[in-house]
């Protein structure tokens, strides 16, 4: 399905990744495989660090945390939002919706829109939509989209096919209308069919969390993880995206007449930085336009790795410069959605550390 | 480059990844427990690196890792193998 809209930006971008760290080579003894396999891992798919929230912190602590930020530093007007939407697999709760639970925590105006989204990899994408189609109302001037995830919460620690590669962090994106009326593109598709590839099993009403969903089972490769955990068929996941993500960004060029050349940043999903070399390869994008560091340096955070890839690799180009981005996300659901638009000019790009202290 | 050299060099990278189990002896690596997919990946790097290709994302499908034959029918796409 293709998208157009007109007269909208990103105005500004922050991200929050918790200060604690954790290293592959530390927790590798966590694992029942013999140093070297796990060392060639590290090798191939940019095992490093990651960041992880410590024990009892949620969704909302970092976006409260990183909202704060920008009232305090005046950046972000708390009376001016019009309308929130959180992106989330980790909820704080099943009920009340945790954008409720962020904007009471921030007292924000009542007159105002706040929507939780279930979605994953391309949850920036799809929030991002969200707000465009929110900003086609008149009452609506500013749209605060909140992405954020701590799934490490909900991954085995002995499971080293996911645990190495998760991430916990935040984003804060404003959207707002602009007088430019440059065009934005987006494109984006769903299939359900494949929806067992990548998720959580127990937890919710057709499986609820018990004493048995929460004991860890040895799924016959030597990982270890029970039926409240995140749980990834990694084939079929990394076939998927190799199948499906060039030519969904071959229609999307198609669709705003731009070439691949001209395309100044491919800003994708950070999956691993194996899978992003291979997509690169495919579409004969230099791997200098698609930068891979997220996953070595804090983990995939799902829907956060696209505004996780600009705060860490372009954050002072982005106040002063415009760049033709190619945004790209892709993962549960299965969903796989992409955007092009220009990128830059904004009043805040940073990133920011959730520190070890704000523990409460 | 000949064709029972690759095969020899590929048991040999295999060996590498998983020194336990001996590739030649087996017709189906994965069912026999013998690659997992994380080890395609590491193998993929490697053939990648070795022979100076780099074998398509579309091509990393488990069928193209049962056993040696299908290894060296992957490469000989690649011209790897005449």
């Amino acid at each position: 399905m293709n998208f157009a809209f007109h007269g909208k930006r990103i105005s500004g971008l922050l991200a929050i990744a918790p200060a604690n760290e954790s290293s592959f080579l530390d927790e590798m003894k966590n694992f029942d495989f013999p140093v070297n396999r796990s060392l060639k891992l590290k090798e191939v798919m940019g095992y490093d660090k990651h960041r992880l929230v410590q024990e009892g912190i949620c969704v909302s602590d970092l976006a409260v945390y990183g909202m704060e930020y920008l009232f305090n530093r005046g950046v972000l007007d708390r009376d001016r939002i019009d309308a929130l939407i959180l992106v989330t697999q980790s909820p704080d709760h099943l009920m009340p919706p945790t954008s409720s639970i962020i904007q009471g925590r921030l007292n924000l105006q009542h007159d105002m829109f706040c929507v939780d989204i279930n979605q994953g990899c391309a949850g920036f994408i799809v929030g991002l939509i969200e707000a465009f189609l929110l900003l086609e109302q008149p009452a609506i001037r500013q749209v605060v989209l909140v992405n954020a995830d701590v799934l490490s919460r909900k991954t085995s620690p002995r499971d080293r096919n996911s645990y190495p590669l998760v991430g916990d962090a935040a984003s804060i994106t404003v959207v707002e209308r602009s007088d430019d009326d440059c065009a934005i593109y987006a494109n984006l598709k769903m299939d359900g069919t494949r929806r067992e590839a990548l998720m959580i099993p127990a937890g919710g009403m057709r499986m609820p969390a018990t004493a048995a969903t929460a004991v860890l089972q040895d799924v016959g490769d030597k990982n270890l993880r029970a039926k409240d955990h995140l749980c990834m068929d990694g084939s079929a996941v990394f076939n998927f995206v190799q199948v499906e993500v060039p030519p969904m960004i071959e229609t999307l060029l198609a669709a705003a007449g731009v070439s691949m050349q001209s395309v100044d940043w491919f800003l994708f999903h950070q999956p691993n930085r194996f899978m992003l070399h291979k997509l690169a390869d495919r579409m004969s994008i230099p791997y200098a336009k698609m930068p891979s560091n997220v996953v070595e340096q804090f983990g995939n955070s799902s829907g956060v790795t696209i505004p996780m890839v600009i705060a860490s690799n372009l954050a002072a180009r982005m106040l002063g410069e415009q760049f033709c981005a190619c945004f790209a996300g892709f993962g549960v659901g299965l969903t796989w959605g992409s955007m092009l638009l220009s990128l830059g000019n904004m009043n805040f790009c940073e990133l920011i550390d959730y520190p070890n202290e704000s523990l409460q | 480059m000949a064709h029972n050299t690759t095969m020899e060099e590929l048991a040999e990278l295999l060996r590498e990844i998983r020194p336990e189990f001996d590739f030649t002896k087996s017709h189906d690596f994965l069912a026999d427990g013998m690659l997992d997919s994380f080890d395609m990946v590491t193998l993929v790097a490697t053939l990648d690196k070795t022979y100076g290709i780099s074998i398509a994302g579309v091509d990393i499908l488990p069928e193209h890792f049962k056993d040696l034959d299908t290894i060296a029918a992957l490469l000989r796409k690649y011209a790897v193998i005449p």
